[in-house]
């Protein structure tokens, strides 16, 4: 299988994730486009059974079975990727940019040598291999990017391409792989289930954000409620994580999460340059912010001058009516 | 506790001047990785209870002095600064190896690392660094908990769905976020001590590195091109009354089709 192309999947509650179905739908569009093999690998007690699924979107799943007890670790996923490439050769790994695919890909390049090129928000096969988009220094420039050598690992955006199934589902190999290298081991004590956790804010397709604007922890209420109208999510500045209103997983910016949805609604939000760093890639803008000089005026393409406990509501209410 | 926290000195986030199109000027206006601030807080948190001290580890220019004089005034016991004109324009393969054959001429039990840099953006090179070293590594943390007299440190980690508690076995390496808490000022007492706190300085002689292996021509990794983003129109600006303004905010959402 030389010059594959393989997408290295996540399994998180018994099924491919779906920045995972992402990777395998771009895996396929880039194997058509330079007519090289694709496969997708899985590695999770689960592996045979989420491989079916993942196989739906095109690539054959080599899916490496592990002893129960959860979502394996970064090493343990990393340690038999490594060994499946060295005994198939693929020529690019296409990896999420989750936190498991971030460990996973810093882990391979640690012991494959291979060049990594992060944060990609799309890719295209070009003459000299995947060519990578990114958006660097907080959106100041769009960059495109290829591997010196025909190798190389890509650490995959959520939503740069859209996940399809495929005419022709691949099959799902079992393998077995023997380890070559055995990594440090991490032992996983406990995982504990927090709902507030699960924000999918990389994936939506509209956010609405509230900052120290909404006043305090009920303040979201109104955030949550527009979100909820729009079909979005709520996400927070780092001022108000900080102050407890919100949990950490909503944060977005420079420490927290970078986004780029169609809708970004900020609410209260000043526009800090470590807040814009993680939006401003963002499809529309709205802000809404008493103060008419707040720096967010300067890249928001509306800018609603109003307290947004006047505004939120009415909006909420108008968006509902509308949808009926 | 002997911990190493890898500093990374960045050009101030928003105030990066580019040079040759897309290239970042890293000859002056470099602060401390925000990211890499907070796992030195939690670093000197820890020496604090447990005793020890705490030694950054910088690859980087002369520029990166200041950022790391601040670790020092901030309570860090020494610094080393690995600088060298051959590596300019390293990619994250070449700084993990440098790095990991700096850490090899170090003691320690634990390594701290910032979750990912404000300039890369990878969050990669922490995870090749352990791996290299053969070291187990505990990312995205929350919580730093050792037990130096078992041997092991404790983790909370980000998960997808909550977080994980993760154990492993010193000396190991831990990257880690806000969550550890905001990193503090450094005092005036802090600031005079620093000037006689050593910043030694290695080279890649020193490190037993191949020159030609880091630069931009070990580089595995290529910039074809760099265009700025479209840019924005300037915002259309509603002052209205709050039963007008959100008239208008649905209108230019039915015309952006949004709703
Ligand atoms: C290393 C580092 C990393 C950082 N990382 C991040 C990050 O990841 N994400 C992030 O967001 N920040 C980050 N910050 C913090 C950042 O600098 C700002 O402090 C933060 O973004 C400000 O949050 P805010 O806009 O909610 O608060 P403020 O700046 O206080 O703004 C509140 C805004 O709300 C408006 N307002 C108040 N009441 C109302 C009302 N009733 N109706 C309408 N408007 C109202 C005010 O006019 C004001 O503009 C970081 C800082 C550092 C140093």
């Amino acid at each position: 299988m030389a010059g594959a192309v393989w997408a290295i999947g996540e399994i998180v509650e018994g099924a491919p994730t779906r920045l995972t179905r992402e990777l395998a739908t771009l895996a396929r569009q880039l194997g058509e486009a330079a007519a090289l093999p694709v496969a997708a690998v899985l590695v999770g007690p689960d592996a045979a059974a989420a491989g079916a699924l993942l196989a739906e979107h095109g690539p054959d799943v080599l899916a490496v079975e592990v002893d129960p007890g959860g979502r394996p670790t970064a090493a343990v996923i990393a340690e038999r990727v490594a060994a499946l490439v060295r005994e198939r050769a693929p020529a690019f790994l296409l990896v999420g940019a989750s936190n498991d695919g971030k460990d996973v890909a810093g882990i391979l390049q640690g012991l494959l040598d291979w060049g990594v090129l992060v944060n990609g928000a799309g890719v295209r096969w070009s003459d000299r291999g995947p060519q990578v988009e990114m958006s660097v220094f907080g959106g100041r420039l769009v960059t495109q990017s290829t591997f010196a050598a025909d190798r190389g690992i890509v650490i995959v955006r959520p939503s740069a391409v859209t996940a399809e199934t495929a005419p022709a589902a691949g099959q799902v190999e079992r393998v077995v792989v023997d380890p070559a290298i055995e990594l440090a081991p991490v032992r996983v004590v406990d995982r504990v289930a927090e709902a507030s956790a699960a924000v999918p804010i990389e994936e939506a397709s509209v956010i609405v954000a509230g900052g120290r604007g909404v006043g305090g922890p009920e303040g979201f209420a109104v955030v949550r409620e527009l979100a909820d109208a729009l079909g979005g999510v709520v996400g927070a500045t780092r001022a108000v994580v900080d102050a407890g209103w919100i949990g950490y997983a909503h944060q977005i910016g420079q420490t927290g999460k970078s986004v780029k949805p169609q809708l970004y609604v900020a609410a209260g939000i000043s526009g800090a340059i470590q807040h814009k760093v993680g939006m401003q890639t963002s499809g529309t803008i709205v802000a809404i912010n008493r103060d008419p000089d707040a720096p967010i005026a300067e890249f928001a393409d509306m800018m609603v001058v109003g307290d947004l406990f006047e505004i939120l509501p009415r909006l909420t209410a108008a968006v509902r009516a509308r949808r009926g | 506790m002997r911990i190493v926290v890898l500093l990374k000195a960045v050009p101030v986030v928003g105030n990066e001047k580019l040079v040759d199109g897309w290239r970042v000027d890293r000859s002056a206006g470099l602060e401390a990785n925000g990211n890499d601030e907070y796992v030195l807080e939690a670093a000197l948190k820890l020496v604090e209870a447990h005793g020890g001290e705490v030694v950054t580890l910088t690859m980087g220019p002369h520029p990166a002095l200041e950022a790391i004089r601040k670790a020092l005034a901030m309570g860090a016991a020494r610094a080393v600064q690995i600088v060298d004109d051959a590596l300019a324009g390293s990619d994250a393969l070449a700084t993990g190896r440098v790095l990991a054959a700096a850490l090899a001429h170090l003691e320690y039990e634990l390594v701290l690392a910032g979750a990912d840099t404000s300039d890369g953006q990878g969050g990669v090179v922490g995870a090749a660094i352990a791996t290299r070293l053969g070291l187990p590594y505990l990312s995205y943390a929350a919580s730093i908990e050792p037990d130096p007299a078992a041997g092991i440190v404790r983790v909370r980690r980000i998960s997808p769905t909550g977080y994980d508690v993760l154990e492993a076995r010193l000396p190991a390496l831990i990257a880690g976020t806000q969550l550890l808490g905001e990193p503090r000022y450094p005092s005036l007492r802090g600031i005079m001590q620093a000037r006689s706190k050593e910043i030694a300085t290695w080279t890649l002689r020193d490190l037993g590195i191949d020159p030609a292996s880091v630069g931009p021509a070990a580089s595995q990794t290529v910039v074809q091109e760099a265009t700025p983003p479209p840019q924005r129109a300037g915002a259309t600006v509603v002052r209205e009354a709050p039963d007008v303004a959100v008239e208008r905010i649905v209108a230019f959402l039915v015309s952006r089709r949004l709703i």
